[in-house]
């Protein structure tokens, strides 16, 4: 069981030097193939972290349509990032290190990693497992629970993305229309 | 709290700081999103790992086992993933719109603009 753990540092630290070279490169559109592939290594750490479904979810969702959209995008808008200037990046590097230093302390007083017993597992989590076999009768306690008890949860869901997939719509549909009109007068 | 599993969260935490770095320091509108998303990646890893119990398999039901990982984690962080990308795909179209608009996502550029209006 310490592989588990070994192989999920492992994992992260991957991602962190991944995220150090999408913050570095000035490439777009390479920024943006290395954000793909940090969704598909976490997507494999959902999987090592027992998240079957996060992890399929992410490497549908994470990696494939946002790297789609931000490749499209990026073929619209230009792929060349204007270098840093060397003024402007002193005050975030300050809020960044105070605000990470506050968390890490912070992160001291967290249960312990893996525990069983942990108080995020006491409350409503084994309900969830000892009843929806009887409840719901979905082998997957995640399916349960998604379509079911927090079903209103997923509706919530389903009415932000329509409000995304219309504010897309006026935002880049309405500019062909105009375009059209323009070119007919 | 000791041992490795101290490690994963700094890790995340480490995570969460480049994301939001990256946010801050940036001023291409494209790198600041992905910035967003690295950021919001990071939180999915913290929920993920509170779910996690060591030795425990994923929450789908077998014969024999009696130790699963907490499905209400998995539950909530599937939602915000779906949510993230409706929210990406919003902040993309906007900036698709600024450059139609004015020529630039980059972001001191267009503040220069926006002052001299």
């Amino acid at each position: 069981m310490i592989l588990e753990q070994l192989i999920d540092i492992f994992l992260l630290v991957f991602l962190a030097i991944i995220s150090i070279a999408v913050l570095r490169i000035r490439d777009l559109f390479t920024a943006v193939m290395l954000f793909g592939i940090y969704s598909l290594t976490s997507a494999s750490l959902f999987m090592v972290l027992d998240a079957a479904d996060v992890g399929f979810t992410e490497a549908a969702v994470g990696a494939g349509i946002s790297t789609i959209l931000m490749l499209a995008t990026i073929s619209m808008t230009g792929r060349e990032e204007k270098p840093l200037k060397k003024k402007g990046t002193m005050l975030p590097l300050a809020i960044v290190v105070i605000t990470g230093a506050t968390l890490v302390y912070g992160i001291m007083d967290l249960p312990p990693f893996g525990e069983p017993d942990n108080p995020v597992h006491t409350h409503v989590a084994p309900r969830y497992i000892e009843q929806s076999p009887q409840e719901i009768d979905v082998p997957n306690f995640v399916t349960a629970v998604l379509a079911s008890y927090r079903g209103y949860d997923t509706l919530g869901e389903v009415v932000v993305i329509f409000t995304a997939g219309v504010g897309v719509m006026l935002l880049i549909g309405r500019r062909r229309k105009r375009k059209e009109g323009i070119s007919n007068e | 709290m000791s041992g490795l599993g101290v490690w994963n969260y700094v890790i995340i935490i480490f995570l969460m700081m480049i994301g939001l770095y990256m946010v801050m320091s940036s001023s291409n509108l494209v790198k600041k999103l992905i910035g967003l998303n690295v950021f919001q990646t990071s939180v999915f890893f913290l929920y993920i790992s509170f779910g996690y119990i060591e030795g425990a398999t994923g929450p789908v039901m077998q014969e024999g086992a009696s130790l699963y990982s907490n499905p209400l984690p998995h539950v909530l962080i599937l939602t915000a993933i779906v949510v993230g990308v409706a929210t990406t795909a919003v902040g993309l179209a906007l900036s698709v719109r600024i450059k139609e608009s004015f020529g630039t996502i980059e972001e001191d550029e267009l503040h220069t603009m926006d002052s001299s209006l």
